[in-house]
């Protein structure tokens, strides 16, 4: 029970005053917390560095997020750019350079409410696609920003179908200019960030047409707004698409353009160019450039997504550990929430799966390298595999991720819901990565074309890339656990997830070839069995991450007290998807009935053992305060004061309303003649 | 209207007219409400600006402003039947809260039940005139779901014959209140009552707490609004801190329970009553995660016959996105359960007012089992609801989550009730609770009745453990009355489970409450599956009352789709129980996809049916005329970054840092 005599817990990363309900879970904690912190940032150099740079940035007052959730669209917007602008500041007075490893700890201090993040984007896209007098003549005005650049792919009738675009770009041979348009409504670019009200440059997505005949997609750059006034370039109409879920520092913007002209040069000309004749000359292979992009495509998971969950652990673990509620045995204090079972089963599942994910980067870099290697020497082989899992990938973890952190949001009961806990902010924000760089049905469906593939080469007796030579082993038919203990042995639980993939990617391909040879057309036979095939999919996925996780116990052997706890998270990660899918293990008897028991039993024997090191396990991920930017969540655990101290702050008790004077007091007045 | 709509329109098989009769009880109650509404549509006075526009400040004054005329006009018209009212204030506030709301639905109502005729006649006149503004001062910051842990504090002082409220913690502050932050100048108290040197539990107390005419917090008040939150921009949810706050002996509410003017304690007569009004609530959070359902899947299949994108075959025309099986088996199932929710909501409304005559006539037998059952009604139908309405954002991909399309509204006025007014882990633990209770019961050979009469089956077979699964399997997959069947299996199989389960951890363990926490998790599920029964049953039980052919055969689809897709996601239970074959599943998943063939051309027509009117919905990609993307692009120019064509942050941080660098 919080009493009064405690106040000022606003900024408390220097106050190490702790809750006692929260103090006691840090010294019962089986491992050593600094430790695994230390490996989760893939070293102590990297803490260090990390620690270093977030007391910069926390002790300046210019940085502070304690008015985000106070703010309106427009003055988030403004503070986004007035902190970007800042921050370079910030970092060239302390010598970070925009390559150092102080960039990303910057961004995870700032909670990434920064503007200007499509400007690299667009500076990324000059640099794969332009050739190097273009990369010469832009990237230097971009890096200074005197110009501000966007990337407008997307418009408001076409996003993950990017054939389907409509802008157009003319080329005019007499003028030597391309045209650009905006032919109806459908083909105005909508979505982009940084271009609703800062950029003044764009790199623009339209169908080439040369003679009237259609090249497809390229991309140009164009200007969209004056360099000495910011007003819009004649024929350009750009502005914000509104207020969104969440990203209202970023202004996503709309573009339309009417006959706007520009210069032969200003198409981005590294793989494709149009001669001054009209003559269109493809050369090279873009197929690197395809490669970077994949890449820079999921490292957002481990850079914004994945952290987000996180964040949203800790903050309803710390949470759950210091509200009390209800009595487990009458006469006892109320019990801490996390003490309930239910609570348990809500959080820690939660807590594994980050886990999971955050040791899923070391095995898709381990990947994108040795593609890399192989693309540089003309050998492709390896990029279907690298899209079919990186997509794959993409739609598990940002589909696990937001539905983790509206679970954590709701176990926090009635103050989750406040905008003071930091949740809904985290779980707006992640509700975005579900849609964004690629619908996850359709990224699902994409990995699924991979796998039927590899199937059929499995038929054919072919050889099959690393990520599915699963499919080639042969299958032990049923189970072989005996007692529930045999559910925490990794081979078990990891031959059950391989044997659900194969069967529910089989029963897909069975499915769709029937249909084929039963005369129905391939497209419309593809489409009566997407649902399954998405379900094969993910099996494929939930695979590929409970082998990882596996596999990166193991190799924490010189780790011991690591190692057994990261073990239990690994167990239960893999249980819990056992338990939470039980009909696709149980269907076709992999799994009996009698074994589904059992691993029920050891899923709820795993929420107990990992109950009391749920606490240590969130603080390794060391997030400051500051980061959090949670009342329910901060280390100290002070989380009433905060809560109140917090919403006193609120406009809404700082400002002069006159709803009482203009509304209420007249509708007394009036209602007492009137009744 | 857009092409794609009127011909989805035209190719319907039924009328959705009837349908929208079934839904609203009457083609009689479907005229009055589309009456009232139009009082609402057709008054200068309810339109304002975008509400998405506003800030937090200005959408709360709006909210304020459109709350005092209501009441106004509700009285001019004469409107007072409870349904009526409804309509006009969801027609007004298009579905949102509004800081009115805990004075009109708490504050009255327990001056009504709870008061004494003195204090009725000294709040309720002023109250009903609005002199008085009341908000219903419950939960504290410490404390929600388990009220005897509430701390705030009433001590009665006989020298002068009065309560003396204090806040004795910070975890004591009331906290969350609606309509206290700002609005109230009067709430219902609940505190723990001291009398005599004892405490006697928790009580409730009129407290005034801001000065009549200048509305300024009373001395030994401190009062305000709890800061921003997911949604509920429009209400002003409060907290409350009180100091040696006195009222007087009066302003207890002393209709059951008394304090004599010597501090004597009069205790109550029953406390079960109150059943009565949560049971009442709890039915309202049904109908309302019908309804938001009911919004969310309206938009989202009116935006998925408008959009189109990429190509099922190639060389072909873009396809409408509803073409795709995935987009079906995403949001067919959703619109299934809403029809399913709405029957559940309109049977436990029922109820509620059949057992409200019992009560009236002193008879509260049936009171506990309702109270019992209800809440795992709450839980199950708000959750689903909340994950509904997320899914049917998601399927409308990017545009779903700009704010335009309705759906982040909808979802963040919706998500609270998954924990306000009972916890829905918590709700479904006590609907455990009752089903153990009935289990126990038919174990020691007595019959139960009611929605959980299907235990009696368990009579006599409870010691031998695998009775149920023994069960020969008889399901009809395309008969739902057969499928009610299997989830009757389902459900006494997994209550029995949670049963024995609970059994052994007693066995283990000597405290009860230990054991309990232990099965928890089984508890919870087998609450989940009799909640499932239960809305599977109400839905089949819903289709021998429609009358039209045509409503009847898509309704039919609509309740085996229900059923079926219920029993996809959770083989499991039946493949364990033994209550379907590997086969038989097979055929279910089979058959879930071709049902999603055969609902396709009347998806819109089926939630036409709902009847939402373009303002209530407050979509633009849900608009009834699917002319979406124009007004997309007219919507974001009224954007308040786009009220200049230089934002000023251009003058303030960008140009000087470009000159800078």
């Amino acid at each position: 029970m919080a009493q009064w005599n405690r106040s000022g817990y606003f900024r408390s990363s220097g106050s190490r005053d702790v809750n006692p309900d929260l103090d006691g879970e840090r010294q019962t904690a089986s491992f050593s917390v600094e430790r695994l912190t230390a490996i989760l940032d893939g070293g102590a150099d990297n803490t260090r560095t990390r620690r270093a740079v977030e007391a910069v940035i926390h002790s300046d007052p210019g940085f502070s997020r304690e008015n985000q959730y106070f703010q309106s669209q427009n003055e988030r917007y403004e503070t986004a750019v007035r902190k970007s602008v800042y921050l370079k500041e910030k970092m060239h007075q302390m010598g970070w350079t925009e390559d150092g490893p102080e960039i990303k700890y910057c961004y995870r201090a700032l909670g990434g409410d920064l503007a200007f993040n499509v400007h690299r984007v667009f500076k990324n896209s000059i640099l794969a696609l332009g050739t190097d007098e273009q990369i010469a003549k832009w990237i230097p005005l971009a890096d200074k920003y005197h110009i501000i650049g966007t990337y407008a792919q997307t418009e408001l009738g076409h996003g993950t179908f990017l054939r389907g675009l409509e802008t157009t770009a003319i080329f005019d041979i007499s003028t030597q200019e391309f045209t650009l348009n905006t032919p109806k409504i459908s083909a105005m670019k909508w979505w982009p960030g940084d271009l609703g009200r800062s950029a003044t440059h764009a790199v623009v997505f339209a169908q080439l047409y040369i003679k009237g005949k259609c090249y497809g997609l390229h991309a140009f750059i164009l200007q969209i707004r004056s360099l000495h006034d910011h007003s819009p370039a004649p024929g350009v109409i750009v502005g914000d698409i509104g207020p969104k879920m969440n990203f209202e520092h970023i202004d996503n913007g709309y573009l339309m353009l009417q006959n706007i002209n520009i210069p032969r040069e200003n198409m981005l000309s590294r793989f494709s160019q149009v001669l001054p004749d009209g003559t269109y000359m493809k050369q090279g292979s873009d197929k690197i450039n395809y490669l970077t992009m994949i890449i820079t495509r999921v490292q957002i998971l481990w850079t914004e997504v994945i952290p987000m969950l996180l964040k949203a652990c800790t903050i309803a673990i710390r949470y759950s550990v210091v509200r009390r509620q209800s009595k487990l045995n009458p006469g006892d204090p109320e019990a801490k929430i996390l003490d309930y079972q239910t609570q348990q089963q809500k959080l820690l599942p939660l807590l594994a799966t980050a886990y999971a994910f955050h040791f899923m980067n070391a095995y898709v870099n381990e990947f994108y390298n040795k593609g890399y290697t192989e693309i540089k020497q003309e050998n492709f082989d390896s990029l279907p595999e690298l899209h079919a899992l990186t997509s794959g990938l993409k739609a598990i973890i940002t589909e696990y991720c937001t539905a983790g952190a509206e679970v954590c949001l709701r176990a926090c009961g009635g103050h989750g819901y406040s905008a003071l806990s930091g949740l809904p902010f985290l779980y707006t924000k992640l509700a975005a990565s579900c849609t964004y760089e690629g619908e996850n049905t359709v990224l699902f469906l994409q990995t699924a074309r991979f796998l039927v593939k590899c199937l059929a080469a499995v038929h054919s007796g072919q050889p099959i890339p690393p990520s599915a030579a699963y499919l080639y082993s042969v299958d032990s038919g049923k189970c072989q656990a005996w007692t529930k203990m045999d559910f925490l042995r990794p081979d078990i639980y990891g031959e059950a997830y391989r044997h659900r993939a194969t069967r529910l990617l089989g029963n897909a391909a069975t499915k769709l070839q029937a249909l084929v040879q039963s005369g129905a057309e391939q497209h419309e036979a593809w489409n009566q069995c997407t649902v399954q095939l998405v379900q094969a999919a993910k099996a494929h996925c939930h695979y590929i991450v409970v082998k990882n996780f596996i596999d990166t116990v193991e190799k924490l052997r010189n780790e011991a007290e690591i190692q057994k706890i990261v073990k239990h998270l690994c167990d239960l990660f893999a249980l819990h998807g056992i338990f939470s899918n039980t009909g696709e293990f149980l269907h076709a008897g992999y799994i009996s009935g009698d074994q589904m028991d059992m691993v029920t039993a050891s899923y709820l024997d795993l929420l107990a053992i990992i109950r009391n090191d749920a606490v240590p396990l969130v603080d390794a991920f060391d997030f400051t305060d500051e980061s959090l930017n949670s009342a329910l969540g901060s280390y100290d655990g002070h989380v009433y004061q905060r809560l109140y101290e917090w919403a006193q702050k609120s406009p809404t008790n700082q400002q002069v309303s006159q709803a009482y004077a203009s509304y209420l007091k007249p509708l007394f007045q009036n209602a007492l003649s009137k009744l | 209207m857009n092409k794609d709509l009127r011909r989805e329109r035209d190719s319907a098989s039924f009328n959705p007219e009837l349908l929208t009769h079934i839904l609203d009880g009457g083609a009689e109650r479907t005229r009055r409400r589309r009456e009232i509404e139009a009082l609402v549509l057709n008054d200068p006075d309810f339109q304002h600006e975008d509400l998405n526009f506003l800030s937090r400040s200005q959408r709360y004054e709006e909210a304020i402003r459109k709350s005092a005329l209501m009441v106004v006009k509700l009285r001019e018209y004469g409107i007072a039947d409870p349904d009526e009212i409804y309509w006009f204030k969801s027609c007004i506030h298009r579905g949102r809260p509004e800081p009115l709301d805990l004075h009109l639905g708490m504050f009255l109502p327990t001056l009504l039940t709870q008061a004494t005729l003195e204090q009725q006649d000294r709040f309720f006149m002023p109250a009903w005139n609005l002199e008085i503004i009341g908000t219903y001062a419950q939960t504290e910051m410490g404390h929600g779901t388990h009220l005897r842990g509430l701390e705030t504090t009433a001590t009665y002082d006989p020298t002068t014959q009065e309560f003396i409220l204090n806040s004795p913690t910070v975890t004591s502050i009331k906290w969350w209140p609606g309509g206290l932050g700002k609005t109230s100048n009067h709430a219902i108290v609940l505190a723990q009552l001291y009398t005599q040197g004892q405490c006697k539990g928790l009580h409730a107390f009129i407290v005034p707490i801001r000065q009549l005419g200048t509305h300024e917090p009373l001395p030994g008040i401190t009062v305000g609004d709890i800061g921003p939150k997911f949604g509920y921009d429009e209400m002003d949810n409060g907290y409350l801190k009180m100091d040696n706050f006195r009222i007087p002996r009066e302003n207890m509410l002393m209709k059951y329970a008394k304090v004599e003017p010597d501090g004597t304690y009069v205790k109550p007569v029953s406390d079960k009553l109150t059943y009565g009004t949560m049971v009442f609530i709890r039915s309202l959070i049904v109908g309302d995660s019908a309804r938001s359902l009911s919004r969310a899947c309206t938009i989202a299949i009116r935006y998925s016959s408008v959009r189109h994108q990429s190509e099922l075959k190639p060389g072909d025309p873009e396809p409408q996105i509803l073409d795709y099986q995935t987009q079906q088996y995403k949001l067919f199932p959703l619109l299934a359960t809403a029809y399913a929710f709405h029957f559940v909501g309109a049977y436990m409304k029922k109820t509620y007012h059949r057992i409200t005559g019992d009560i009236n006539q002193g008879d509260l037998s049936q009171l506990p089992e309702l109270h019992a059952l209800t809440a795992g009604l709450k839980a199950f139908t708000s959750w689903t609801a909340n994950a509904g309405i997320e899914e049917c954002r998601m399927a409308c991909g990017g545009h779903g989550y700009s704010r335009c399309s309705g759906l982040p509204d909808i979802y963040v006025t919706f998500t609270p009730s998954c924990t306000y007014e009972g916890e829905n882990t918590v709700m479904m633990l006590q609907t455990a609770r009752f089903l153990i209770k009935s289990y126990t019961q038919v174990s020691s050979g007595q019959l139960v009745s009611g929605m959980v009469s299907y235990l009696n089956d368990l009579s006599g077979q409870h010691i031998q453990p695998q009775q149920v699964a023994a069960r020969p399997t008889t399901v009809h997959i395309n008969d739902p009355a057969s499928l009610v069947e299997a989830y009757k299996l389902r459900a006494s199989r997994l209550v029995e489970a949670a049963a024995k389960n609970l059994k052994a951890e007693l066995n283990r363990r000597k405290s009860q409450e230990d054991a309990w926490n232990r099965t928890s998790v089984d508890l919870v599920r087998a609450s989940e599956a009799h909640c499932h029964y239960v809305v599977v049953k109400l839905f089949t039980t819903q289709l021998s009352e429609i009358n039209d052919a045509a409503v009847h055969a898509v309704m039919n689809n609509l309740c085996l789709l229900y059923a079926l897709y219920g029993i996809s996601k959770h083989t499991g239970d039946f493949l364990q129980a033994g209550i379907l074959t590997d086969a038989q599943v097979t055929q279910v998943y089979q058959r879930v996809k071709e049902l999603l063939t055969a609902i396709r051309p009347n998806a819109v027509a089926l939630v036409d049916a709902f009847d939402f009117h373009d303002n209530h919905l407050g979509s633009v990609l849900g608009r009834y005329d699917g002319n979406i993307y124009e007004n997309m692009f007219e919507w974001a120019k009224k954007s308040p970054l786009n009220k200049t064509e230089v934002h000023e942050s251009f003058h303030k941080h960008l140009k000087p840092m470009q000159a800078k660098l």
